[in-house]
């Protein structure tokens, strides 16, 4: 009895201090793989995913709310005429290499960006840098050849963050940052490793380690979740699961938005789309409920314009293109196509292209429209939709933040040519004041709703599945990142 | 002999050289380009120009066929664009879950055909004979990947007694061994119940050769005559199969590492395809045809060995 009792108190002991260790680390499963991890080169989502805000910091990052926050920026003013920015960095701060981080790392970084070589997939966001000056190790000044709004938002993205030169020629397998959580191991195919940076220069974060593993199956993704092989699942790719999650007291579920406004592309170059009566009609054939329930499992939230709802800016322009047949088929009519007409719609991969096509082509059937669906991989779409302009229809969601610019650029692959819309966008860059800038960006996106551009769906939600036990995960993706710095095991 | 291998040798080289060569051309007919695939919607033209100068995808084809051949002749299977990292390293991680995944589920679906086979083929017409050729029917009908959500579901999500997925390493082969379980009992079923078939009809066919009338007249009773001249006989079509079976496993898994979530083989050629990696496509195919073509070099050597006829014949 008396061993019994002893051997009951050591192994109370032991699951005790198993319990322990699991609380400070962590398994959080993402869909896709970072092809590698230099976030200043390539476009891939999921190496921010991995890596932002974790292991590499830039002047500003977004906070959970997509608010443009302080990062190694601690302050910063800004000239008069909105062209000169004086950013003052946190002291203290080391790269996980043990270098220090200083002035000049952010000059090699922005010149890196910017340079006439640079494969930087987001160039365009120091596009209007014209000048890196170092005025001391903890001070720098950067001057634009235009005022830009958006400047300190630029400053925020992945693409943006703070690499060190001793560290740039290995970035990719072994990235070298200033966060709160150093690069460990990446076994590719499987995971990668993260370990907490115990002289990381901000608050310390909860967690002594996290392992990132990327499951794409959607089968394979419930299993590891139901299995609690994983933690944490951030874009939940089986929608149709989540209410069995929500149930189970083991699990909580997070429903966030995204930047992701998914639209039907229209080519407005391309007949009949070049006849606004035309594109006005395939927005009014479209019923915006039955593609969120029916593809979405109710994930979404349907917007009349290419602007995000959660935005404070955002004007609700729903009204413009209510669901309508009759009204589609008379504009229709109108537009000589009495008898309706056959288009090309051309899918990318993810599922609310491949499930809303299907819903779409049977609501644009309804009203005489048929399609020929054509279902392509990434790199497809990309070569035929995106660069060659060969499509009628698409289904695309543009994920990046704050994207209304792409209306714009006339040689964007929905091909939009307004001046009076380019007009607007000008001013906007060039305001600076706050209240300014909303009427513009309100201004901007009713043109672009009234010209029936495109049909605009509704803006692409987010999952996460996680134990019930665990604090401090982002509900919403501003921008694509699983940020653990505030993240731990609630007690 | 010599000269019969010398002949093999030429024909290998040969073969090697065409499939190099469609093996370059089909892969750079696909459509989209790996550049504009890597920077995403919102890259400037200059900045793909920059990456594709970058990549070498510049070049004449000619060219880059050349440095392609000629590294590969070197030993040097070229740098992924995508991993950054060399593609052999890229092969050598991942071919130490894709092997013993084949050879585990290779041994798993033997062990269970060659005894159902023989039993099936010893009572043949029998009420086990029946079953037995019911169930590898079963086996073969039933695809493995939904063979694979099963087991998850009984062995993973119920029970626990396994992980839903992912492969550890091999720093602890415990660990390892039963990550791939799941997997190689999935990938198994359908090749046991096709072996079992094999196995069953080629020692029936043994069974009505003269020579087991010979064994029979001998004074052997039947299961005496099967054990010790059917058997050995009907392994020849048997193993052939086991072969085939072995190439098929080695790339053949990409399913099934999907659905266990396994960093192997098919699922690198599978990721490479879509992110339009070619050298990694170019070069894991060229290593599984040179695989394939030297088992079947190495077996044809064996057969003439066993067998002078061949010899004769070359």
């Amino acid at each position: 009895m008396h061993h019994f009792k002893r051997l009951a108190a050591s192994t109370a002991i032991v699951l005790c201090a198993s319990g322990a260790l699991a609380q400070d680390s962590i398994t959080v499963a993402i869909q896709l793989e970072p092809p590698n991890l230099d976030p200043t080169s390539g476009a891939a989502q999921a190496i921010d995913s991995v890596l932002y805000a974790n292991v590499f910091e830039g002047l500003t990052r977004f906070d959970a709310d997509g608010a443009i926050i302080r990062g190694l920026a601690q302050s910063w003013d800004i000239s008069e005429d909105g062209l000169t920015y004086t950013f003052n960095l946190a002291a203290g701060v080391t790269f996980h290499d043990g270098t220090t981080m200083d002035a000049e790392d952010v000059k090699f970084s922005l010149d890196r960006a910017r340079a006439e070589d640079s494969t930087n997939a987001q160039k365009a966001l120091f596009a209007d840098i014209a000048d890196v000056t170092v005025i001391d190790p903890l001070k720098l000044q950067v001057t634009l050849s235009k005022p830009n709004g958006m400047f300190l938002f630029n400053m925020a993205w992945g693409d943006a963050v703070i690499v060190a030169p001793e560290s740039i020629d290995t970035i990719a397998t072994n990235p070298i940052g200033t966060g709160p959580f150093a690069f460990a191991n990446w076994v590719q195919g499987d995971r990668l490793e993260l370990a907490r940076n115990d002289s990381y220069w901000g608050a310390a974060p909860a967690l002594e380690t996290a392992t990132f593993r990327f499951i794409s199956d959607p089968t394979a993704a419930f299993a590891a979740m139901m299995a609690e092989d994983v933690d944490v699942f951030v874009g939940f790719p089986a929608p149709e699961n989540l209410p069995q999650f929500a149930a189970d007291p083991r699990f909580q579920v997070l429903n966030g938005n995204t930047e992701g406004e998914t639209i039907l592309a229209m080519n407005n170059q391309r007949e009949p789309f070049d006849n606004p009566l035309v594109r006005r009609a395939v927005t009014h054939a479209i019923d915006r409920q039955a593609i969120i329930d029916g593809a979405m499992f109710g994930q979404g939230t349907p917007i009349g314009t290419h602007f995000a709802p959660h935005n404070p800016d955002y004007v609700d322009l729903l009204a413009n293109s209510q669901f309508d047949p009759e009204l589609s088929r008379s504009l229709l009519a109108e537009a000589g196509l009495a008898d309706g007409f056959t288009t090309t719609l051309k899918l990318p991969p993810p599922s609310y292209a491949r499930r809303g096509g299907e819903i779409i082509a049977s609501q644009l059937r309804a009203v005489g429209i048929e399609t020929e669906i054509a279902n392509l991989e990434w790199a497809q779409w990309i070569e035929e939709v995106f660069t060659n302009k060969d499509f009628g229809l698409s289904i695309v969601s543009h994920t990046e933040p704050m994207d209304i610019n792409i209306y714009a650029n006339p040689g964007y692959y929905f091909q939009y040519d307004n001046a009076d819309f380019r007009a607007v966008l000008d001013e906007l860059n060039a305001t600076t004041d706050p209240a300014g800038r909303s009427a513009l960006l309100a201004q901007a996106q009713t043109i672009i709703s009234e010209d029936y551009v495109n049909a605009y769906l509704f803006q692409l939600g987010v999952a996460t599945v996680a134990r019930a036990e665990i604090t401090g995960l982002w509900v919403n993706q501003p921008t694509a990142a699983v940020d653990l710095t505030g993240v731990s095991w609630g007690n | 002999m010599i000269r019969f291998a010398l002949g093999r040798l030429a024909s290998l080289t040969a073969s090697l050289i065409v499939a190099s060569i469609v093996i370059f051309a089909v892969v750079e007919v696909i459509p989209g380009d790996p550049a504009a695939f890597m920077l995403g919607v919102n890259a400037r033209p200059d900045t793909i120009a920059a990456l594709r100068a970058e990549m070498g995808l510049d070049e004449p084809m000619v060219t880059r066929y050349a440095a392609w051949v000629g590294g590969m002749v070197q030993g040097d299977f070229g740098m992924s664009w995508t991993y950054k990292t060399p593609v052999a390293t890229l092969v050598a991680d991942r071919i130490w879950v894709s092997l013993p995944l084949a050879i585990y589920a290779l041994a798993l679906s033997t062990l269970v055909a060659f005894p159902a086979g023989i039993y099936a083929a010893s009572r043949r017409g029998g009420a086990g004979d029946t079953a037995i050729m019911g169930a590898t029917q079963l086996g073969v009908a039933i695809p493995n990947f939904w063979f694979a959500m099963i087991l998850v579901l009984i062995f993973a999500i119920n029970l626990r007694w396994f992980s839903a997925g992912g492969f550890p390493g091999w720093a602890d082969p415990f660990a390892a061994i039963k990550a791939l379980t799941l997997p190689a009992i999935a990938l198994a079923l359908p090749q046991a119940a096709i072996l079992a078939r094999v196995m069953r009809s080629s020692l029936l066919d043994m069974l009505g050769e003269d020579f087991m009338r010979t064994a029979r007249a001998k004074g052997l009773t039947r299961r005496q005559a099967l054990w010790r001249h059917a058997l050995r006989n009907a392994l020849i079509p048997v193993l052939t199969i086991i072969g085939l079976q072995f190439s098929f496993l080695l790339a053949g898994a990409i399913i099934i590492e999907q659905v266990f979530f396994l960093p192997g083989l098919g699922r690198l050629i599978f990721q490479a395809i879509s992110a339009r990696d070619l050298i990694v496509v170019e070069s894991v195919v060229m290593l599984l045809v040179f695989t394939v073509i030297m088992v079947n070099f190495i077996v044809d050597l064996t057969y003439a060995a066993v067998d002078p006829r061949l010899r004769a014949r070359a």
